[in-house]
């Protein structure tokens, strides 16, 4: 698997180490129901066997984290983007991945 | 080296005068069990045993049958040999594939007492009891005998080769390499492909298994483009050589497809060679990143199922032709020919050509075709329509029983029996990526179905198994790849070439063998071992696999998972695709483990990570200690020092009474700046950060989200938006990754940089209580390091002899201590300066000991306990935590787990019993209750001997530890054969006031 | 008459008929249209389930429902080790439980899983390592597990082929576990799917189940590939696959699912009698009775559901192999291939119920699943027959992570591919 880090190029998978699903957000501690809503945040996942967010760090290279689209059924990376922009972008798209 | 002196040595029956890509003109001698043998550069091992007259080679794995030479590539069952001798000894290599060399010595395997007489063969007589999965129906009774005497006979019987009995002495290199495009496979569509790929200047990589390209193209006789098929071959191979975008990879097999287009291939550099030559590896491991890919694998022959179809003797029909067009050798003298197909009728030509007399060509189909009829006119063989039923002979083929279609039934005395089955596509690369083959009912074979991304096969793969068509194929796919990968396209010619004929009709196995008939040779795996297979119920294919081992074996099934599949179909009255398919799982080829692991073996596995004052420790006789990747002194013996105790209490006391310098420069350092980089530590620290002022540090935590303590270090504010953070060394690394993530993905909107510094700064604990009286020596005067002017948590920027420094009053001793840093190339100048200084106060070097043992007596929490399941609570951090802020870690740990008062919590203990000994690990029993997992109520984190105490003392989570100073409980320690009565005390066991940092 | 029992009579007996009277090892059942307990998944823990309700709970009309073949998940793609030298007590009991059970598999099964109790070896490389092995050494013995803490001496004595001159990270000793040892893990399916066979389940092959059928909270059946089947308990041993399936009952899992690769070399002459893991890499290693090395190392790390894996952990596995035994680089690799991990949250295992009244779930196994086979049969069948966990498997459940049990043998924290 090779992975192209928008800061640095296509790298080989071996630069790169991953976090898991980008989809769940840390939630506002603040909350009412914070508890519960972190409980969901750091321990429930959809994992879908198709197009999936997901988290990588290019630890090797630029230290970016990265939102990475791959499909975990045949491992074809559809997109690569800079989580920070993804992050700034508001709330993500959709719950269950892209 | 081939000597012009040895020339002429030796007698080789079936080599032939002339013909063959060999070079006569050089005697190679090797041996073979022993007894020397001659043969020529160009050979395998194979074809020179054959040039010799050798056709027994081996017995087979269960029953111990006779084998001999099946194939002329990797897809050989059969003749598996021990190859050299000593370290460098390799069980299993194919002789069909091992390029002889001068010297080469091989051994037959899996033999007792000897090759010809192996005793083992008696298992041949218990055949009717060693049948698929006998195993599993018997060996049960009494359990007890399995471990003791069942096994242990499987066992001894098990296995091929041997192993060496010593490391390998070879090396092994990794290297990587980019390609436009990426051809596999240099027979003519390989080399059609490459060829028409390089001509549009595409940087192109060709590899081929074989030392010598050309494939079938020097394996048959063919035209191509008005040459001999090899000189054809000759041509192409210089116009890709003198292309600097080219690089011809020989000896190369791309054993496995990954993602991403990465091909994992091994190079077998000096395989060829009696040892590899001074600074060369023996073999390199290539991961091929390409944008396009040409797969022109060719197709393996599938062998015929007849009875005793696995005596020596029996081959496939193009290897025979491989044998005398590549090889000069000709395998048989008298010959018949057994083929379902026209390609395996052609074998008659090149054997009448060789001088073989063909004594009959038995064609399967019902009706012979044109093609056939016509070769057997112009040679003048007899022509059976009609099936081998078996091979005759005891070791090794003497003749075939033959049964026309009519029913008669004839033997012919013959030496070799040539089969052709049919063909496969080596489509394996194709289905590594999870393609499935799609079985094609003309061609009787499986063909590429979805193939890996940017990969396009093309040839003999893809199923043109004839000529004219795969060099077609072989442009067309070399164009198109190169078109696709950004280059122009170059016209390019189909040469001419022979006109063959593919037509096939199948013969899954012959009706009413004479004999075994076996399926998978290896393995020892019979047509009728699949026909049990089936009445047991292992009907899919990969129950049949498991069930009976077909295609288990180190040729991975090429030669059987095909015929096997098609006799399932037919047993079971379905259609191929019905039954199933085979997939094939990387390598291609077996592939060396030493070839995978590269240089990294022995001190080089990983890398070594060496702090600043290394080369000083080194001259000092430290004695060192693996630290994750770094090597840290661990202690400074010194004349006269009994053991390592002695010395580490010695620089303990040194420490507590005088000053001690410890690198400890390997702690995680990391540098943050930014407008925000204030709210930014506050969410990651459990602890309020917000009040530390500029020039002070304080003692931080920092949790998971799940609330479990992640870490702990120092925090040090340099200016308004500067800080500088320490880590401990093991999670160095995992912390800057943990805040590279809050930073850009949990609160981007943050104003923040992180950078970690920790190679970029030597840094030096100096502790004791004339530590500051040492400084003083070595801080240039402008500063002021007075109690006043730096006081205990201060911190500041200095300089040492003109160099920028910075100073950091902290202590992990619990003694008035500072810790120096400077730029790491100073790092040595400041250890010797350091030292040098602090003379005169009778100063010592401390390693990871003395600072483990000073931190056990002062109750500091370390390794042993932040082992990523402990709370701040459970470690005596509980009031550090901050209740109102949000930060990493707030929520969830305030999960009731976590907060329970009955979790085991950090407390101290000593023996009873002073001079007993304590260890980590030891778990707690209450005095008087039975060492269960009931009574269990926590164990020993870390333990140390205090020389301040002069007795041990320990540190470790007990159930409710701190409500139960004063009791007395078990520290037991079964597995060292310790029960150990511990007293409950204060964690902190050296100045429980904390006066001494202050000084 | 045809051969149902295995002996070595019966061996001898079909061996002079030519093996013509052994019938099938297994019935290729056809679903009936309701059954009193349906398990999803015929893999190793489905079967085994299925085998010990109806030993033990009967009488019951059972099914397992596979999407393929049996036995073509990860019992059939595991390096075959069983142990039971755990660190926690929400594990120890369990996995004690399993060892005993492979300990009388195959006369309970009359079916030679080839359960071998040669040995595991944890390997360990520093003093750190060392404690925290007599920590989890001492655990054992607490609950009567017997270990052994070596020293180098001893380790070299069992092992000597291991590299001890010049290593990067010196071996120093070892945590061994004599019961432990490995299982033909092909073996296991087809003898739990032979024994429950025997006591009337009925499995049934190319059976993919596409839905759940519920009424008022309550399950009522499984919609499958082959059909609608009527039940009101459900259990679900699908590891690998658990996430997907627990979304057809709008279930969400704590659980990733991740590839981990296996390891065959060819066939050698036997020289590793036992299970050795190396402590300062991703490897370990065993030799099959084949004579096959069989190892692993980590996992790939990043979600997976193709059963395959990467060239970067090939490497990194066999740099691991080869600091620990340089002696086997002459040695080829066979195959390798991966398997699809339930990596849960904390490492550790789901045995329990659902919110879904009559669903029950079986999951996490992470890469302990082969070993926990017998066990994890057992306890499930027990929850399943009895609707209360089996007390070895009490700490294994689905809310721990809300509640804050994890149960973490290696203090990773939420991050499955850590575990």
């Amino acid at each position: 698997m090779r992975i192209a880090c928008p800061h640095c190029g296509e790298r080989s998978l071996d630069e790169f180490l991953y976090s898991g699903d980008a989809t769940v957000r840390r939630p506002d501690f603040a909350s009412p129901t914070a508890m519960d809503e972190f409980i969901a945040y750091t321990f429930e996942r959809t994992n879908p066997a198709g197009p999936h967010r997901e988290l990588w760090y290019h630890a090797a290279g630029c230290h970016a984290w990265l939102v990475v689209t791959r499909n975990v059924a045949t491992h074809a990376i559809s997109s690569v983007e800079p989580a920070r922009d993804v992050a700034l972008a508001g709330k993500p798209e959709t719950k269950d991945g892209a | 080296m081939a000597t012009a002196d040895r020339r002429g040595n030796g007698r080789q029956p079936n080599r032939l005068e002339t013909g063959g890509l060999i070079d006569r003109s050089l005697t190679l001698h090797f041996t073979f069990d022993g007894k020397t043998y001659v043969g020529h550069p160009g050979d395998t091992l194979a074809s020179a045993l054959l040039a010799n007259g050798v056709r027994l080679t081996g017995r087979s794995f269960k029953y111990h049958r006779p084998r001999g030479i099946l194939s002329a590539g990797s897809e050989e069952p059969n003749a598996l040999v021990e190859l050299r001798a000593g370290a460098r000894r390799e069980p299993n290599t194919k002789a069909t594939v091992a390029e002889l060399f001068d010297g080469l010595a091989a051994a037959s395997q899996n033999r007792w007492p000897s090759l010809a007489f192996d005793l083992m063969s008696v298992n041949s007589l218990l055949s009717p009891i060693f049948v698929a999965g006998f195993y599993y129906k018997t060996f049960m009774w009494p359990a007890a005998l399995w471990e003791k005497l069942y096994e242990p006979l499987i066992r001894r019987a098990a296995g091929l080769g041997r192993a060496s009995d010593d490391s390998d002495p070879d090396t092994y290199e990794k290297a990587t390499a980019f390609a436009d495009v990426l051809v596999i496979g240099a027979g003519p569509t390989g080399l059609a492909a490459a060829q028409a790929a390089a001509r549009t200047s595409a940087r192109v990589i060709l590899v081929d298994e074989n030392a010598a390209l050309g494939g079938r193209a020097i394996d048959d006789v063919a035209e191509i483009g008005g040459n001999p098929s090899h000189e054809w071959v000759k041509i192409v191979e210089a116009e890709l050589d003198r292309n600097p975008e080219v690089r011809v990879l020989r000896r190369t097999t791309a054993f496995g497809c990954y993602d991403g287009s990465t091909y994992g291939a091994v190079e077998r550099v000096s395989d060829h060679l009696a040892r590899p030559g001074p600074g060369v590896p023996r073999q390199r491991l290539w991961r091929l990143v390409a944008k396009q890919v040409v797969l022109a694998t060719g197709a393996t022959e599938r062998p015929l199922v007849f009875g005793n179809n696995d005596r020596p003797g029996v081959m496939l029909a193009g290897a025979v032709r491989t044998y005398i067009n590549r090889f000069g050798v000709v395998p048989g003298r008298r010959v018949v020919v057994f083929t379902n197909n026209d390609y395996g009728a052609t074998t008659v030509t090149d054997l009448t050509n060789a001088g073989a007399e063909v004594v009959a060509l038995v064609d399967s189909r019902p009706q012979p075709t044109a093609e056939v009829q016509r070769l057997a006119d112009t040679t003048g063989v007899r022509l059976i329509s009609g099936v081998v039923t078996g091979a005759l002979g005891r070791q090794t083929v003497s003749g075939a029983r033959i049964r026309a279609h009519g029913g008669d039934t004839v033997e012919l005395t013959c030496d070799l029996i040539a089969v052709s089955g049919g063909w496969n596509p080596n489509i394996q690369l194709t289905t590594h990526l999870g393609g499935r083959p799609v079985w094609d009912d003309r061609l009787c074979a499986f063909l590429p179905g979805a193939l890996p991304p940017r990969m396009s096969v093309a040839g003999a793969a893809a199923g043109d198994l004839i000529l004219d068509k795969s060099l077609a194929g072989g442009i067309a796919a070399g164009s198109a790849a190169a078109t696709e990968s950004g280059h122009k396209a170059v016209a390019v010619p189909v040469p001419a070439s022979t006109a063959e004929s593919d037509a096939i009709t199948p013969l899954w196995r012959v009706a009413e063998p004479d004999g075994k008939a076996f399926v998978d040779q290896q393995n020892d795996v019979t047509a009728k071992d699949i026909e049990l297979a089936e009445r047991e119920g292992f009907r899919a294919v990969e129950h049949l696999k498991r069930y009976t081992t077909l295609g288990m074996a180190t040729d991975q099934g090429r030669t059987a998972n095909v015929n096997a599949l098609a006799i399932m179909a037919e047993i079971t009255g379905r259609s191929i695709p019905e039954t199933g398919c085979t997939v094939a799982r990387p390598p291609y080829t077996p592939v060396a483990l030493g070839a995978l692991a590269g240089h990294h073996r022995a001190k080089s596995f990983k890398p070594t990570r060496l702090p600043p004052s290394y080369r000083w420790a080194k001259e000092q006789g430290a004695v060192f200690v693996e630290t994750g990747l770094w090597l840290r002194p661990s202690y400074f013996p010194r004349p006269g020092e009994r053991d390592w105790l002695e010395t580490v209490s010695r620089e303990v006391t040194t420490v507590r009474n005088a000053v001690g310098i410890c690198d400890v420069s390997t702690l995680g350092k990391v540098d943050i700046q930014g407008p925000d980089a204030a709210t930014f530590l506050d969410r990651i620290y459990m602890n309020g950060l917000k009040t530390l002022a500029v020039g002070k540090a304080r003692y931080g935590g920092m949790l998971r989200e799940d609330g479990i303590l992640m870490d702990d270090g120092t925090v040090a504010r340099f200016g308004e938006s500067h800080y500088f953070i320490t880590t401990t060394t093991a999670n160095a690394v995992k912390v800057v990754q943990h805040m590279e993530y809050c930073a850009q993905w949990l609160w981007p909107e943050l104003d923040v940089q992180i950078v970690s510094a920790t190679e970029q700064w030597a840094q030096y604990a100096v502790a004791g209580p004339k530590s500051r009286a040492l400084l003083q020596k070595v801080v240039d005067p402008t500063f002021d390091i007075s109690d006043a002017g730096f006081p205990y948590l201060g911190i500041g920027e200095i300089t040492v002899g003109g160099i920028k420094a910075r100073l950091f009053r902290l202590s992990f001793s619990g003694e008035r201590a500072y810790e120096i840093g400077v730029p790491a190339r100073y790092g040595d100048a400041l250890i010797r300066r350091l030292m040098e200084a602090g003379a005169e106060f009778g100063v010592c070097a401390y390693g990871t000991e003395a600072l483990g043992v000073m931190r056990i007596e002062k109750g500091h929490i370390s390794g042993p306990e932040l082992n990523g399941t402990t709370t701040p609570r459970d470690v005596g951090l509980g009031g550090m935590v901050s209740t109102k802020k949000d930060f990493v870690g707030h929520v969830l740990g305030k999960r009731p787990g976590l907060v329970d008062p009955d979790r085991p919590a950090l407390i101290g203990f000593r023996p009873v019993d002073r001079s007993a000994r304590l260890r980590s690990g030891a778990h707690f029993i209450a005095r008087n209750a039975t060492p269960t997992a009931e009574n269990d109520e926590g164990y020993m984190t870390s333990v140390a001997y205090s020389p301040s105490n002069g007795h041990w003392i320990g540190l470790g989570l007990l159930k409710r530890g701190p409500e139960r100073i004063g009791e007395i409980v078990r520290a037991v320690d079964p597995v060292r054969g310790a029960d150990t009565l511990v007293e409950v005390v204060s964690p902190v066991f050296v100045d429980p006031e904390g006066g001494r940092v202050r000084g | 008459m045809p051969s149902t029992h295995y002996s070595i009579f019966s061996v001898l007996r079909e061996a002079l008929r030519g093996h013509t009277g052994w019938g099938p090892a297994w019935r290729d059942a056809e679903p009936k249209a309701e059954y009193d307990v349906v398990i999803v998944g015929g893999g190793g823990h489905g079967l085994a389930t299925a085998y010990y309700l109806a030993k033990h709970y009967g009488p019951l009309s059972i099914a397992v429902v596979e999407k393929g073949w049996i036995g073509g998940g990860n019992v059939g793609r595991n390096t075959t080790i069983v142990r039971s030298n755990y660190l926690l007590p929400g594990n120890i009991p369990f996995y004690e439980l399993s060892m005993k059970l492979w300990e009388g598999l195959e006369q309970d099964l009359n079916y030679n899983a080839m359960v071998s109790q040669r040995g595991v070896l944890n390997l360990y490389h520093s003093d750190a390592q060392r404690d925290a092995y007599a920590r989890r050494g001492n655990a054992m013995r607490l609950h009567s597990v017997h270990a052994d803490l070596l020293d180098q001496a001893a380790v070299r004595r069992m092992v000597p082929f291991l590299d001890f001159e010049n290593a990067r990270f010196p071996v120093q000793g070892g945590l061994l576990q004599r019961r432990g040892g490995t299982v033909r893990h092909d073996a296991v399916a087809w003898g739990y799917a032979r024994g429950a066979d025997r006591l009337g389940v009925d499995i049934i092959q190319n059976c993919e189940v596409k839905g759940f059928r519920r009424e008022g909270g309550r399950v009522t059946g499984v919609e499958t590939s082959r059909g609608t089947i009527g039940t009101k308990k459900i259990g679900m041993a699908v590891a690998g696959s658990s996430s997907r399936v627990a979304a057809m009952a709008d279930l969400r899992l704590p659980i990733e699912s991740h590839v981990l690769q296996a390891f065959v070399s060819e066939s050698i002459k036997p020289f590793i009698d036992g299970v050795v893991t190396f402590g300062a890499g991703h490897f370990y290693i065993s030799q099959s009775d084949k004579g096959g090395l069989v190892f692993g190392g980590d996992l790939d790390g990043y979600n997976s559901y193709a059963q395959r894996g990467n060239l970067p952990v090939v490497e990194d596995v066999l740099e691991g192999g080869m600091a620990l035994m340089p002696r086997i680089g002459r040695v080829r690799l066979l195959r390798h291939w991966g398997g699809i991990m339930d990596m849960s949250m904390d490492g550790s295992p789901i045995i329990d119920t659902t919110p879904v009244e009559g669903l029950y779930l079986n999951a996490g196994w992470c890469y302990g699943g082969f070993k926990a086979t017998p066990a994890s049969g057992y306890c499930f069948a027990h929850l399943i027959a009895r609707d209360e966990p089996h007390p070895v498997a009490r700490a294994y459940r689905l809310d721990r992570f809300a509640t804050g049990h994890a149960i973490d043998e290696k203090g990773m924290g939420p991050q499955p591919n850590l575990h």
